[in-house]
């Protein structure tokens, strides 16, 4: 198992992260303005109150940008070798930062399809990741 | 402008903190013929009024403005204003990081204490810098930090990972590659061959580059900035005092700043960074276009900021960077000078390299850059990018003929 940061959890996260658990992938939206947003916070960053909702994302994505990290990031393991970190467009509208796993990491293209995948963390938790589709 | 610098070809100063500070805002008060008791407006990245208290002066203006290397543009951008609205005279600015010495000082103590076998080998952090992994907002500002809890997991290193996002995407949409932006750091060793105190003088090649090891695709080790230690300053008076002053003054035309996000996935378009505001914007001011500028001293973090820079400002279309630098024209004796100075590819780069752009700025268009010295510039660009390519700084500036 890939030996990660795990990511604290913040008291508006907490949605999210819950239905992580049952490998669900949760995006925020603006309740006034039906507009998704990204990263989760406290308010909505188009009305700053706190409507927001959360709906579950088809967990399709496209690669827009990535590097391979032929050195470790923040809390890798220097023996597990080069991985590739991008930037995914999902359909619902918002970028985000995930890693593609289950393909050689240099194999990872602008532009592939991507399908979310589950890398479990320690408390239960799940971290979306993504493969190719 | 008042401007002095330090750095070392061994990376390595033997003053640090407060002290260095003080020591570049000396040499810069005597560069322009000023003194302590002339200061009243005072900038730093971080708390300024700490500085002000150290110094034993009470300024009228302060900027702590910290958005990154590209701190310093936005305090001269800030300081020119107060200046014209009648806040105050005399504006210093100054930036000090020693990570190299820091480090080997720290060695040296964890080896002391090994010694007498005592101590766990940790340490607290250092001064200054801006390397929070992951970016977003501070710790401390309610629930975990963004960066934290959204992207750091996913492992990317902080800064350079971001940069190499935005070189992967720009070489998607527009086939740039490795070997126009190695050009970059072919042509900024060139210059930094001609600068005693830069700590790469050797010359490279194109293979050089892109059969240095990789960092994190598609960048490798010499398509990144250095770690040194290095530390400058300024000191702004009005256009009316700066006749009075020790050396021919230098102008600041036009000024300009722009911010689009804090962690990279929020930049809207890695192809595009907020100097396509920040450039204009400060061209506008200053009433020249690209054309009319003889020199660029671009904020190189990395390769790809350097190319960014050079589309986003107008000396390219967007997309033609790649083109526009593989001639070797950002080079000596090429029609585009870049980073005269060496850059922080290959002269020094401290962790915010903003300031180090506007005293080579200064120096060239005063004439007093020795062997690297262009012929006779009259406007210069000074353009930071800090954080990651999120706050851009813009300042065009001229000599007396100018104005």
């Amino acid at each position: 198992m890939t030996q990660l940061f795990e990511p604290p959890q913040s008291d508006y996260g907490t949605p999210y992260w819950d239905a992580t658990r049952d490998e669900r992938l949760l995006v925020p939206y603006s309740t006034t303005t039906g507009l998704p947003f990204w990263y989760p916070r406290e308010v909505a960053p188009d009305t700053l109150t706190p409507d927001v909702d959360w709906r579950e994302a088809s967990g399709q994505g496209i690669v827009y940008a990535v590097s391979v990290m032929h050195k470790p990031g923040p809390g890798r393991d220097p023996a597990a070798g080069p991985y590739a970190v991008a930037l995914i467009d999902l359909p619902e509208g918002v970028r985000i930062m995930s890693n593609v796993v289950g393909i050689e990491p240099d194999a990872v293209t602008v532009g592939m399809a991507v399908t979310v995948c589950w890398h479990e963390l320690s408390d239960g938790r799940k971290l979306p990741m993504f493969q190719p589709t | 402008m008042g401007v002095a610098d330090a750095a070392s070809p061994t990376g390595i100063l033997d003053d640090t903190g407060r002290a260095l500070e003080a020591r570049m805002i000396r040499a810069a008060l005597d560069d322009a013929g000023l003194t302590l008791a002339d200061v009243d407006g005072v900038t730093c990245a971080g708390a300024p009024a700490g500085l002000a208290e150290y110094l034993g002066i009470h300024p009228r203006f302060f900027d702590g403005t910290q958005v990154g290397g590209s701190s310093y543009e936005l305090h001269v951008e800030h300081a020119a204003a107060a200046i014209a609205a009648g806040l105050c005279e005399v504006v210093i600015g100054v930036y000090a990081s020693t990570p190299k010495g820091n480090q080997a000082r720290m060695r040296a103590a964890m080896a002391a204490r090994a010694d007498a076998g005592k101590g766990d080998g940790r340490s607290g952090g250092g001064r200054g810098g801006g390397g929070r992994p992951g970016g977003g907002a501070p710790p401390g500002m309610g629930g975990p930090n963004p960066g934290a809890e959204w992207e750091l997991p996913y492992g990317m290193r902080t800064p350079m990972g971001a940069y190499a996002l935005a070189a992967s995407r720009h070489m998607h949409e527009f086939g740039t590659t490795s070997e126009q932006l190695a050009q970059i750091a072919v042509d900024t060793r060139r210059w930094a061959s001609m600068n005693p105190n830069a700590k790469f003088q050797d010359l490279i090649t194109i293979d050089d580059v892109v059969d240095s090891p990789m960092q994190a695709s598609p960048l490798h080790l010499l398509d990144c900035c250095l770690v040194t230690d290095g530390a400058g300053a300024f000191v702004m008076v009005s256009a009316e005092r700066a006749a009075s002053l020790a050396k021919p003054a230098v102008y600041v035309l036009g000024a300009g700043s722009c911010g689009d996000h804090s962690m990279i996935s929020q930049m809207p378009d890695l192809t595009t960074t907020a100097g396509a505001i920040s450039g204009p914007a400060a061209f506008a001011m200053a009433g020249v276009k690209p054309d009319d500028v003889d020199l660029l001293i671009g904020y190189d973090s990395f390769t790809i900021t350097a190319l960014l820079h050079l589309e986003d400002l107008g000396f390219c279309g967007k997309g033609e960077g790649g083109a526009f630098v593989e001639d070797g024209k950002l080079g000596p004796g090429g029609s585009f000078p870049m980073n005269t100075n060496g850059g922080g590819l290959s002269y020094t780069h401290p962790g915010m390299y903003g300031m180090f752009l506007i005293v080579e700025a200064v120096r060239q268009l005063r004439g007093e850059c020795g062997e690297r010295q262009l012929d006779g510039p009259e406007i210069a660009v000074a353009h930071g990018s800090g954080g990651l390519l999120s706050t851009m700084g813009t300042l065009v500036l001229g000599t007396e003929a100018t104005r």
